[in-house]
């Protein structure tokens, strides 16, 4: 039946993507919850919380409180506490109850940036969703309030070539001929990346083909440098965490996107190149209109379940018996399955377990919210790559390769999450 | 210490912001005004998971949204137990078509089915959307009893919005563990000690009265299966001693017929006296003789005169996980010289008012500090800043990671001690965390402190 597992676990919520996204850029962000959400999100899906002193907290709502309306308690107590702590911004975000009561997360985020003049946002969650769900929402509207505009800055040339200076810093630092392409990297979460230095290898690959990072949403950036992100020409959407900030910012300021988590020994080159053979394309659309601002073609996207060999996939018997099977997260099982394709002739599909934007999976890949979605997807698989909390439904015909997720199994296995970016070789060897 | 997230934001509070008050200014029983919660890194309590895993081979199968799920999942799959859990997720479409009955039914039925082996019984937690739907909580029970009738079920409940009104979360789940008891002859020497996550220490003065006069004793924390949980229902009495499961205690006892006991967690000597003069007179033994009274207490006052000579002048921090009275355990201490500066607690449990109206007049300055307090996020920084290095004795693994000390007691939930024996270990356990240091950061944060009992 759907909707059961008799044995598996579940992925992190919506509401807890929305404080994951936010977490290291200063702001406050409340889970409009009665109990239970704070201490499941601060034990299992956020390895950064003894270690960074983030303001994420619940509202702690009652009974009463749910039957009478009484949605001043909750903003006075917002407003009483921003005032001592003085976040950068709030958030708030919904879990199931205020999703039945009708809780109006626009207004009473209005109410609260009157009283504090505090930017506020009402993120109408409700924990039903997975944290993709959450976290592109709240990157979205990190897009949509603090990206500072590049026309309001015009003169100064930040947007269209970086200073010598800093092209002297990254040549000096990656022996690496710039490309004169900014990137910013969207979708970074410890949910789907762990803090095992996966964000640091994307940066460093990144630098290497001469890429200049001007931010990363949201681990290892300050809200200033997230402000400065109008000023990349392009951003790399590494898990579908980053897609709704993606699309806001091609809408404000019209930047392309591409879509791929460079992990293997082969697609990130082709990932690079496609970026930068778009970005050139870009431009060259860009300047016959007017810079930047008002684009009527399509968005160019680098989808890197379509980009490698130029199809959408193979025939889809190819995937019936022996084949390899990856469950996660949409993008990041996506890039791995064609990692396993190129680099292992095997085909490879992906079982996507939470929302994934359309367009993005292949005709193969299959959206399996449900253990029961999943169970029959595995038969005739030689390979199944996932998280240990997956074994158990497994048929014993299949080897298991184990690739734990924070977003999944919290911090069970936080110790063998590979960084898949520094080293792929490991996993791969087990499938050659 | 903490990083600061954001270099350019002044959100860093000093030890003096940090939100707290002099015991003389506290109120009773709320010393200060609910807000925003923070949550600490300590996790050692148990939660509704843990608890109902203590009743042998039962299965748990839980029906809520998904964020709901998660922690809970990830519990039973932290404590070894996740074969024994299973999820039905609520989802938007559930709330407005008004299926909910149906979703529970089919999807308890689903899973029951596809268990390798039947369970004997099966833990349904339904949550706070089932509360305000309005859900036929009874007809549900009531057609899976039908279904299945060689499985015992019942109702468990995980609505946090239930916390501040009626039964605690908490209080309920207790009251469920012995719901699936069934009615037996009784024997009138046997006696059940109910209510406990954690097993009641052999040393406690509560076993070796029971032992002593040679009373068969039942607790889940021993049964090992099925059968032997059943078992307890023979007992003619039922005594708890955590505040919390003293509804679930009444429940038991109107349901079966034996006599509960509330033997009350105390730190005062004349209290632990009269709460065991009454456990005898419920049982129809002798009470503790005059010599045997005094022996006990000189024996305590001993165990603190040498705490007090090792530790000397050392802060020492309390918090409420620790057992259910942390002021009366601050009286003590205090009026043996012990240096307790702070106790960490949102609200002083009713068993608490005469220690807490003592400690206004008599230590005016102790501070109290909540513990979910917004400011709290800041408390780690501020404390290990303001301490400079100056080592913190902590009772209690909230303080100590407020405290950031590694000199701490690692016990939760009283850690099964009663009595004189709770004062004699404390000391103990006070002057061997002086001496020693314990890895505070790894060992708060695991969950559910002692949960192994569950795995049989």
């Amino acid at each position: 039946m759907k909707q059961t597992a008799r044995i598996i676990s579940t992925y992190s919520a919506d509401v807890m993507g929305v404080c994951s996204a936010l977490f290291e850029l200063g702001g406050m962000t409340i889970m409009h919850d009665a109990s239970g959400c704070n201490s499941t999100y601060t034990t299992h899906d956020e390895p950064r919380w003894y270690d960074m002193d983030s303001m994420v907290y619940i509202s702690g709502i009652s009974e009463m409180e749910a039957i009478m309306g009484d949605d001043e308690k909750l903003i006075s107590d917002i407003v009483d506490a921003a005032a001592v702590l003085k976040p950068a911004f709030i958030a708030i975000a919904g879990t199931p109850i205020p999703t039945m009561t009708g809780f109006d997360f626009e207004a009473v985020a209005a109410v609260i940036e009157n009283r504090t003049g505090i930017p506020s946002f009402g993120f109408p969650t409700t924990g039903m969703n997975t944290y993709i769900h959450g976290a592109s929402m709240a990157l979205a509207g990190i897009a949509e309030r603090f990206v500072d505009d590049p026309a309001d800055k015009k003169g100064d040339g930040s947007t269209l070539q970086m200073s010598a200076r800093k092209i002297a810093s990254i040549v000096d630092s990656c022996c690496m001929k710039p490309n004169g392409i900014k990137v910013n990297v969207l979708g970074l979460t410890p949910l789907d990346f762990s803090v095992n230095g996966t964000d640091d290898s994307i940066v460093q690959w990144l630098e290497r083909e001469g890429f200049e990072v001007v931010s990363k949403w949201a681990m290892g950036s300050s809200l200033d440098e997230i402000r400065r992100s109008a000023e990349a020409d392009v951003n790399l959407v590494v898990s579908a965490a980053g897609y709704g900030a993606a699309k806001v910012l091609y809408e404000r300021f019209g930047m392309p996107y591409a879509i791929g988590f460079p992990v293997g020994n082969e697609l990130p080159v082709l990932l690079a190149d496609q970026i930068i053979i778009n970005v050139k394309k870009y431009r060259e659309q860009a300047e016959d209109v007017s810079f930047g601002k008002t684009f009527e073609s399509a968005e160019i996207s680098v989808d890197s379940g379509v980009f490698l060999d130029g199809s959408s996939g193979r025939d889809e018997s190819t995937y019936e018996k022996g084949f390899a099977a990856v469950i996660g997260e949409g993008i990041t099982s996506l890039s791995l399955a064609s990692t396993i394709e190129l680099e292992c002739g095997i085909p490879a599909k992906v079982l996507c377990a939470t929302e994934c934007p359309e367009g993005i999976l292949r005709e193969c890949d299959r959206m399996t919210p449900d253990e029961d979605d999943i169970i029959p997807e595995l038969e005739g698989a030689a390979f199944v790559i996932a998280d240990p909390l997956y074994k158990p439904i497994v048929p014993e015909s299949a080897k298991f390769i184990s690739l734990p997720s924070e977003a999944f199994s919290g911090r069970i296995y936080r110790d063998e999450i590979p960084d898949l970016v520094g080293d792929i070789n490991e996993l791969l060897i087990k499938i050659k | 210490m903490l990083k600061k997230v954001n270099e350019k934001q002044n959100t860093r509070l000093s030890a003096d912001e940090i939100p707290h008050v002099r015991i003389a200014d506290a109120n009773f029983p709320a010393p200060f005004r609910s807000g925003l919660e923070y949550s600490s890194p300590a996790r050692g309590t148990w939660n509704i998971v843990h608890t109902g895993m203590l009743i042998p081979e039962a299965h748990e199968i839980f029906v809520c949204a998904a964020g709901c799920l998660r922690g809970v999942v990830l519990t039973a799959a932290e404590m070894g137990t996740i074969d024994r859990f299973s999820t039905v997720a609520v989802r938007e479409n559930n709330l407005l078509d008004g299926d909910m009955e149906d979703l529970v039914i089919e999807g308890v039925t689903d899973i029951i089915n596809k268990l390798p082996k039947r369970p004997p019984a099966v833990l349904v937690y339904t949550s706070c959307v089932h509360h305000f739907t309005g859900v036929d909580l009874d007809m549900i029970y009531a057609t899976l009893r039908s279904r299945f009738p060689d499985i015992d079920f019942t109702d468990c409940y995980m609505n946090p919005i239930m916390r501040k009104s009626g039964l605690t979360p908490d209080q309920l789940m207790r009251s469920r563990l012995y719901m699936l008891l069934h009615e037996r002859e009784i024997d009138p020497e046997a006696v059940a000690i109910i209510g406990n996550d954690l097993p009641t220490d052999e040393d406690s003065d509560l076993v070796k009265i029971l032992n002593g006069a040679g009373l068969k004793v039942h607790e889940i924390t021993s049964c090992k299966t099925y059968e032997e949980y059943q078992q307890m229902a023979e007992s003619r009495v039922y005594v708890s001693y955590n505040p919390d499961a003293a509804p679930g205690g009444d429940m038991l006892s109107e349901r079966l017929g034996g006599i509960h006991y509330v033997l009350k967690f105390s730190f005062d000597y004349d209290e632990i006296d009269e709460t065991f003069a009454g456990l005898a007179g419920v049982l129809g033994i002798e009470p503790r003789s005059s010599d045997e009274i005094a022996a006990l207490r000189e024996e305590c006052e001993r165990e603190l005169e040498e705490t007090k000579k090792l530790i000397g002048d050392t802060p020492v921090s309390i918090d409420y996980t620790f057992c259910p009275r942390p002021l009366g355990l601050a009286r003590l201490l205090l009026s043996h010289g012990i240096n307790v500066t702070k106790v960490y607690a949102d609200g002083i449990p009713g068993g608490d008012r005469a220690a807490f109206d003592s400690l206004q007049k008599e230590h005016p300055d102790l501070m109290i500090y909540p513990t979910v307090h917004p400011g709290m996020r800041f408390a780690r920084t501020a404390n290990a800043e303001a301490q400079n290095g100056v080592k913190i004795l902590a009772i209690g693994q909230k303080a100590a990671a407020f405290d950031e000390t590694d000199h701490f007691i690692n016990v939760v939930e009283g850690g099964g001690m009663t009595g004189y024996e709770a004062i004699t270990r404390t000391c103990r356990m006070m002057r061997e965390a002086f001496l020693e240091k314990k890895e505070m950061r790894e060992l708060v944060q695991v969950k559910g402190l002692g949960c192994e009992v569950c795995i049989r």
